[in-house]
């Protein structure tokens, strides 16, 4: 029997379909001057005399502690400006190298979403969008930027999403994991309903400040071996308000993803969810659903930094419980914590499932 | 197969310096601590980072919270990625000692003489009989 090169066939006809996805790339401007031509004459007068209410950032001082005194990789940074801002070097480390088809842009150090003055905010949000597409959209059309938004001010926030909507250079809206207010609360919904209204996902990443709350539930971590642990226990508490404040009853069609956060605990979390709604539903009517029934439709995990379970078996244990169809692979480039996609997962994978975490969930979450 | 290969002057190889050399198809990073030298792998065990572009340091041992002190001084090179930290002298994770160490090589000082004697591959560096050399066994 000879086998022949089908042009029909799958493997050969959608190549880029089969490319790894990267759900956390961070780009980095190489001075807050690179959003300077992006700003108004009137907010670049206010940069100047008063500067950001922000002072900390990817970019800038940091809030904590971070591993190698900026959290990066230590070979990721360029000749000239911090690690992340330089395309090439991200092109040639990770992209080109790994085989990136499409990676999701998270642009930490500009975060607005606790910016004060909200009209500022609103500039700066809209400044960070059009500096994605240009600095690396445009260049790199592998690349796919992220809504920033001003959380605070939601009629800007949906203003913003509302204007970006249509546009396809955009995957996601990035959002706050720690606003001034619990995720689930009615302040925020009409973002979500925004989200829903673009096919969008929200995606939340650990870092992004918002609400001056600390890291961890019970005041701030004294080392950053601490911090780095409180992003599982922070997306605990969001899955919990959007589940029980209603919000996924309200709207079927969110997506949500959690980034950097890991995923061994979501059993653990959606068994005692589902065990509660049993006994105390009554006081949630309107959780119509069991708690793990959303979950398992609404929300994602991406994978790194990825967990390192005792043995493989372990691993898929827990995979086989969270799903299959609900983890996404990131690589979190240029931090110092970085997952290469050929490495990080020291488990056994079949052809279905390496293709559902590396490529086809990610294109079910986002609009890629 | 194992190979020896010059690859310095020892001139050319200052104390506290680091070279990158490609020694029998492998990539291979020689640290010079003073006048010692040590040669390892350069590719970290766990994700494959470069161990080149890492830090070299000592260990901070503590005897009870508020106790600090700093040991074996420019001993352990620590991965740019995820600080995974190695012995440079045996190549051995200090995280994970048993399962996990990157493999080490021979490095040694010899004269150009002695180098004439034995099966080296010194190309391109120029071996004149006095000077000495650095060479990795790979």
């Amino acid at each position: 029997m000879t086998l022949t090169l089908d042009s029909a066939a799958p493997a050969a006809s959608t190549p880029a379909k089969l490319a790894t996805v990267d759900c956390d790339l961070h780009p980095t401007p190489r001075s807050p001057n690179d959003l300077l031509p992006f700003l108004s004459q009137r907010w670049q007068s206010h940069l100047r005399d008063y500067g950001s209410h922000i002072r900390q950032g990817i970019s800038g001082q940091e809030i904590h502690p971070r591993m190698d005194g900026r959290g990066m990789r230590l070979d990721a940074f360029p000749e000239t400006g911090p690690a992340g801002s330089d395309l090439g070097l991200m092109q040639r480390q990770h992209l080109d190298a790994n085989d990136i088809g499409a990676g999701t842009l998270i642009a930490l150090g500009t975060s607005v979403s606790d910016e004060r003055n909200l009209d500022y905010g609103a500039a700066l949000a809209r400044a960070v969008n059009q500096w994605q597409l240009a600095a690396w959209v445009e260049p790199d059309p592998r690349l796919h930027a992220g809504i920033i938004v001003t959380q605070e001010d939601p009629a800007a926030a949906v203003a913003e999403i509302d204007y970006w909507a249509a546009d396809p250079r955009f995957s996601h809206i990035m959002l706050s994991p720690k606003p001034i207010e619990p995720l689930g609360r009615r302040r925020y919904w009409p973002i979500y309903e925004a989200a829903c209204r673009a096919g969008l996902p929200v995606v939340f990443h650990p870092v992004i400040p918002g609400g001056g709350h600390p890291s961890s539930g019970i005041g701030w971590p004294t080392f950053y071996i601490q911090d780095h642990y409180t992003s599982g226990p922070l997306y605990q508490n969001i899955a919990m308000s959007m589940v029980f404040e209603g919000v996924f009853e309200k709207f079927p069609e969110l997506k949500v993803v959690f980034v950097e956060g890991g995923f061994t605990w979501v059993p653990h979390m959606t068994w005692r969810f589902d065990r509660q709604w049993e006994r105390m539903r009554s006081e949630v009517p309107h959780v119509k659903k069991k708690p793990s029934e959303y979950l398992r439709q609404n929300t994602w995990f991406t994978t790194q930094p990825m967990e390192e379970c005792r043995t493989p078996g372990q691993l898929r244990e827990i995979i086989e419980w969270i799903g299959f169809d609900r983890v996404l692979y990131s690589s979190d480039y240029p931090h110092w914590d970085y997952d290469d996609p050929k490495y990080a997962f020291k488990l056994r994978l079949s052809d279905e499932e390496r293709q559902m975490i590396f490529s086809g969930n990610a294109r079910r979450a986002y609009r890629l | 197969m194992t190979a020896s290969q010059v690859i310095s002057h020892i001139d050319d190889f200052p104390p506290n310096t680091r070279k990158v050399v490609e020694v029998n198809g492998r990539s291979v990073v020689v640290f010079r601590v003073e006048d010692e030298f040590y040669a390892l792998l350069n590719r970290c065990p766990h994700e494959g980072a470069e161990l080149c572009k890492g830090r070299l340091g000592g260990l901070v041992v503590s005897s009870e919270p508020g106790e600090y002190d700093m040991t074996q001084e420019n001993q352990f090179l620590r991965c740019p990625w995820h600080g995974w930290e190695f012995d440079i002298k045996t190549g051995q994770s200090y995280c994970d000692p048993r399962k996990t160490r990157t493999p080490r090589y021979d490095v040694a000082v010899k004269s150009g003489g002695a180098l004439q004697e034995g099966p080296y591959k010194a190309e391109p560096i120029k071996v004149s009989l006095d000077d000495l050399y650095v060479v990795v066994h790979c």
